[in-house]
């Protein structure tokens, strides 16, 4: 196959913010726009992820961001102009509160969406009963829900990206993974693959978990691990057993049935693992204490699910960073060098934080803040609170 | 006699129409097409059309995608990344994994 030696820019990650970001950069106004993925595109964290999307943050700037993906989402065959259905389904996040702790910052964080155009509301048990018949959630304290929150499927959305993104004329150079960087005084000058060089002017580190090792690399220090997840999924059943996303944060669980009719269910790491975090991961693969551990809370709250089967479980990686939310910009030390990471939300933010961050590169300015999310906030000593997160 | 008309009716079948992956229902069309596009591993087929991803987990059709994806690249079988066989060998009820399960209907 031809190589290519030189790129207005270069993409790390075929994942969905790393293909949502070379399609804009080519769609917004760049000539030549390759990415390289060491894998396959979606094999890292996208297709493998649960592949929801919700406005209902409890920051404003998650919120903004949230509520533009939804509106993308909605129409996103036809933004990319490609014949493919991503499968979108939108009856809202149900989430549940165990605690009046926990109820408290809802009713905060409803009265925020609310003030942002996201109309989202508290439900008492009769009211998700009605959403999410037959679930047994007598414990909990009280609920919200915002109808547009929803799922697709993630590798046919990823892939869509990648059809529209090669159609416009980006390279797509799968099994090649990068090895080194050039590097000039304070500018990136290229990216060095295993297949061979390219030379560019700017990189997009959208690695996802992976892209502190990238920035390494580049002798950069990026502050973002991967932090494993498990998901376990089912034979398809009839239509209706958790017809919305049923999720809590406390304890930490999700799981909601797909209209092709299989239920996934999936939750962090902490409540199953015996060793304790933070956890620096760079291993998939599936354990059985999380099975049985994720079996349990499907057995308890869907009882109609307990005679369904599970057909299979694997994991996936978060990219986790200090405060779990995006990291994103330009380099400081190093000119041309831009990080795209969503902080373990990059199916949910892609389609936005990728045109963003094009934005940047081509105009200078973007349509939606996306500033704050710059990394050197670390060494400033500010975390973005986002009390909305397991 | 039965075993000539058998032959016959099978050479008649069209092989595109042939469905791959029974239990989601992909046809050998659809699979080809994709491995024409790009598409060239086993992983990235199951990602984009679901192929083996059903109750079977790929049991059924795993070899039939590796043999197709080698006669359209060239790149022998052997070569090819065969893709992920994931836990659990068989599907099980949610019912009988759960840690704190204690009876009742769906055994």
């Amino acid at each position: 196959m031809s190589w290519k030696k030189t790129a207005d820019a270069v993409v790390v990650g075929g994942g969905m913010m790393g293909m949502a970001t070379a399609y804009y950069l080519k769609k917004i106004g760049l000539k030549d726009v390759a990415l390289v993925e060491k894998n396959t595109p979606a094999s890292g964290s996208t297709g493998r992820c649960a592949a929801s999307f919700r406005a209902q943050w409890g920051g404003a700037l998650n919120i903004t961001l949230g509520k533009a993906c939804i509106d993308r989402f909605e129409h996103l065959a036809e933004h990319l102009g490609v014949d493919m259905d991503i499968q979108l389904y939108q009856n809202g996040y149900l989430l549940v509160a165990y605690t009046e702790r926990q109820f408290e910052q809802f009713k905060k964080n409803v009265e925020l969406q609310n003030s942002m155009g996201v109309t989202s509301k508290l439900l008492n048990h009769s009211e998700a009963l009605e959403i999410c018949p037959g679930i047994e959630v007598s414990d909990a304290v009280g609920f919200s829900y915002y109808k547009r929150d929803g799922h697709a499927d993630p590798m046919i959305t990823n892939f869509a990206y990648c059809e529209a993104a090669r159609g416009i004329g980006v390279r797509i150079e799968k099994f090649t993974g990068v090895v080194g960087f050039k590097v000039d005084c304070d500018s990136v000058r290229g990216v060095v693959t295993d297949r061979g060089p390219i030379d560019t002017d700017t990189v997009v580190n959208a690695a996802g978990p992976w892209a502190g090792r990238v920035g390494a690399l580049a002798g950069l220090n990026i502050p973002v691990k991967g932090e494993r997840h498990e998901l376990m999924v089912t034979e398809p059943v009839d239509w209706g057993v958790c017809p919305t996303m049923l999720m809590s944060f406390e304890p930490d669980y999700y799981m909601f049935q797909r209209p092709h009719g299989s239920i996934l269910a999936g939750c962090g790491p902490s409540r199953y693992r015996r060793e304790a975090g933070p956890f620096d991961d760079y291993q998939m693969g599936a354990s059985w204490n999380f099975m049985e551990h994720m079996a349990g809370h499907v057995n308890k709250l869907i009882p109609r699910a307990r005679g369904v089967r599970i057909v299979r479980q694997w994991s996936g990686m978060y990219d986790i960073t200090p405060d779990l939310q995006p990291v994103i910009g330009e380099s400081d030390e190093l000119k041309g060098f831009w990080v795209n990471v969503s902080g373990a939300r990059g199916f949910m933010f892609g389609p936005v934080a990728g045109e963003m961050v094009a934005e940047k590169i081509v105009n200078g300015h973007t349509s939606l803040p996306i500033d704050e999310f710059h990394w050197r906030r670390y060494a400033e000593g500010r975390f973005l609170v986002e009390p909305s997160v397991a | 006699m039965a075993n000539g008309e058998t032959e016959n009716d099978l050479r008649g079948l069209n092989e595109d129409d042939s469905i791959v992956c029974r239990c989601e229902e992909v046809a050998m069309s659809e699979v080809r097409k994709w491995i024409a596009g790009g598409y060239d591993t086993p992983d990235e087929l199951k990602r984009l059309l679901r192929v083996g991803m059903g109750p079977c987990q790929g049991r059924g059709c795993r070899e039939i995608i590796l043999r197709e994806i080698s006669s359209m690249t060239g790149v022998p079988v052997s070569e090819i990344p065969p893709g992920r066989i994931r836990p659990p060998a068989k599907p099980v009820k949610i019912s009988l994994v759960a840690r704190d399960y204690t009876g009742g209907d769906g055994r």
